[in-house]
């Protein structure tokens, strides 16, 4: 049974070798050419291409912008995640309804929640612009998208809308694997809501959180859609993060080659994060 | 007896949830009633938030057929997104099934099984531009088939690692069982194994749906009109074109959204476990 088993995988690996495999070496290989898209397959021009990023700001400000989104965004999730989390878990009254609730913004195409806040935040009849205003924050429209010092935030915080239920998802789930006993015994032994937060509750969600949290931060790192639907990277590169930069050097510019590299380098961080992902991962398991 | 501590305790996380679900439902709520006020009420300043009449308008042009208009362009994006949802979960589970059959049964391949997984989590930047090239050489650029192939970069990968990890937990005596009877491993596979994962194929099959309709890079870049472009390129195009009707984007964001919304409200049971502890076990 052994032998002709392993025959089923032939199928997927063949394929996978074909759609990633393939492309993968075929990225790393590129990544040394000058090769430009549709044109030539190029010319082996050594480090040049990564020698280039590095001098060049515009890969310092790319990274920049994308260490600022994920560091941010993946914070606040994590913070109302956790908020909300600990919420649902007290099961009062239209618990229920929320939860089903939470689902919607998780559910929701990217790219319709990135066109919906782009609305939003449209500078001359958008709803939070005529919100504030009608409240007294500010006297004048505001153009959220359009102010460097404004637009990442603008976009994170669209962002953090539509993911941090996944973290409060998470978390009430793992909440729901502290024995009720336990929290009961810490409770009639005196402990106060805070030490029975340490002692019994956190050790237990601790481990899924970690697990949420370097998942996200792996995507919140791939960011693409959200920031190409709501700015194009504008206004003056401000919320231009390194996928937006590569798809702009490769396609836009044609630079096949040297956008390679600059996906090289980012898959080098990526990389990183996996290897904690898998960390945490194992940190699971030991628990369990 | 609740002591005045606790009162207060619980009003707190009362009003907590309300602002939850307000921070929630408020947004979602004004871009559906966008959708259906009179454009003249959304660019007056100040907003008037209420609409002074009902106009279903713009759902109505965006879901008729006419040559030329916003409901073709729409239609057909609505039908090709479709259509390579359906085409990329038919190529998935073909090969994943079987092969995530092995994984769980097979301990020994366990670092191949990483190995695609470690896949899934790389930026689909890293596959664009040799894709493009292999995709522009067999002419496919432009086609449902181009995503269909695209698409399975990432649907490939999570559905293995998914089926795996469900498989887990159908019980390897069933098939020894089988076994013994003499049954062919297709066999075996197919009335015993099949069968016992259907709920689970049901969830995995949802979920790929749910990735397809959210792919936006690999559509952006492979393809360029109404022949293959999906609702995400579509609304996208709307997004930044040059729209003076609001209300017709948040319609078309509506409808966009609308099933997407279903499919996870019936995920729901399934999406902690699915996201984390179908990793874990690894």
């Amino acid at each position: 049974m052994e032998s002709r088993g392993r025959l089923l995988l032939l199928p997927l690996l063949i394929v996978l070798l074909a759609v990633i495999g393939w492309p993968l070496l075929d990225t790393f290989w590129l990544s040394f050419t000058d090769a430009r898209l549709g044109g030539e397959t190029g010319n082996f021009i050594g480090f040049d291409n990564y020698l280039h990023a590095f001098r060049a700001p515009a890969f310092r400000r790319a990274l920049f912008v994308t260490v600022m989104f994920t560091v941010c965004t993946v914070a606040a999730e994590m913070l109302f995640g956790l908020g909300v989390g600990l919420l649902l878990d007290m099961n009062l009254r239209g618990s229920k309804f929320l939860r089903g609730l939470l689902i919607v913004p998780w559910a929701l195409p990217t790219v319709v929640n990135a066109m919906c806040w782009r609305v939003i935040y449209n500078p001359d009849f958008g709803a939070l612009d005529a919100f504030l205003q009608q409240i007294g924050v500010i006297k004048a429209y505001q153009s959220w998208l359009g102010d460097p010092t404004t637009a990442l935030i603008a976009v994170g915080a669209a962002d953090v809308w539509k993911t941090f239920s996944l973290v409060a998802l998470i978390t009430l789930a793992g909440l729901q694997a502290v024995p009720r006993e336990l929290r009961e015994a810490a409770e009639i032994d005196g402990a106060g809501p805070f030490a029975r937060f340490r002692a019994v509750t956190l050790p237990v969600i601790l481990p899924p959180l970690t697990i949420a949290c370097v998942l996200r931060t792996i995507e919140a790192f791939k960011v693409f859609d959200i920031i190409w639907v709501m700015t194009h990277g504008g206004p003056l590169d401000s919320t231009k993060s390194l996928s937006i930069l590569v798809y702009q050097e490769a396609f836009s510019f044609r630079h096949a080659g040297y956008g390679a590299s600059l996906a090289m380098l980012s898959v080098a961080v990526t990389m990183m994060l996996i290897g904690a992902y898998s960390r945490a991962v194992r940190m699971q398991g030991a628990v369990r | 007896m609740m002591t005045t501590k606790q009162r207060i305790g619980r009003i707190a996380a009362y009003a907590a949830m309300i602002l939850v679900a307000a921070v929630i439902l408020v947004p979602l709520g004004w871009i559906v009633v966008m959708s259906i006020s009179p454009t003249v009420d959304l660019t007056t300043v100040p907003l008037p938030w209420v609409p002074s009449a009902l106009d279903f308008d713009r759902y109505e042009r965006l879901l008729t057929l006419a040559h030329n208009s916003d409901g073709e362009i729409f239609l057909y994006a609505l039908r090709n997104t479709c259509w390579v949802a359906a085409g990329t979960t038919v190529i998935a589970f073909l090969l994943a099934i079987p092969a995530a059959w092995v994984f769980s049964r097979m301990r020994h391949v366990k670092w191949l099984l990483y190995l695609i997984v470690g896949t899934y989590m790389l930026p689909p930047l890293m596959f664009v531009v040799p894709l493009y090239r292999i995709l522009s050489s067999f002419s496919l650029l432009n086609s449902p088939w181009a995503l269909m192939v695209a698409d399975s970069t990432i649907v490939l990968p999570f559905t293995t690692w998914f089926l795996k990890s469900g498989i887990d937990n159908i019980p390897v005596e069933i098939e020894e069982a089988g076994a013994i009877d003499g049954g062919k491993l297709w066999r075996i596979l197919w009335s015993i194994t099949l069968p016992l994962a259907k709920p689970l194929i049901g969830t995995t099959l949802l979920f790929s749906a749910l990735i397809v309709w959210d792919e936006f890079l690999y559509a952006i870049l492979f393809t360029s009109d109404s022949r293959a472009q999906t609702l995400t390129v579509v609304i996208a195009n709307l997004a930044s074109g040059r729209v003076s009707d609001f209300g017709l984007l948040a319609a078309a964001g509506v409808v966009a959204a609308v099933p997407p919304v279903l499919v996870g409200l019936v995920l729901q049971r399934s999406i902690v476990s699915g996201l984390t502890s179908g990793g874990v076990k690894g």
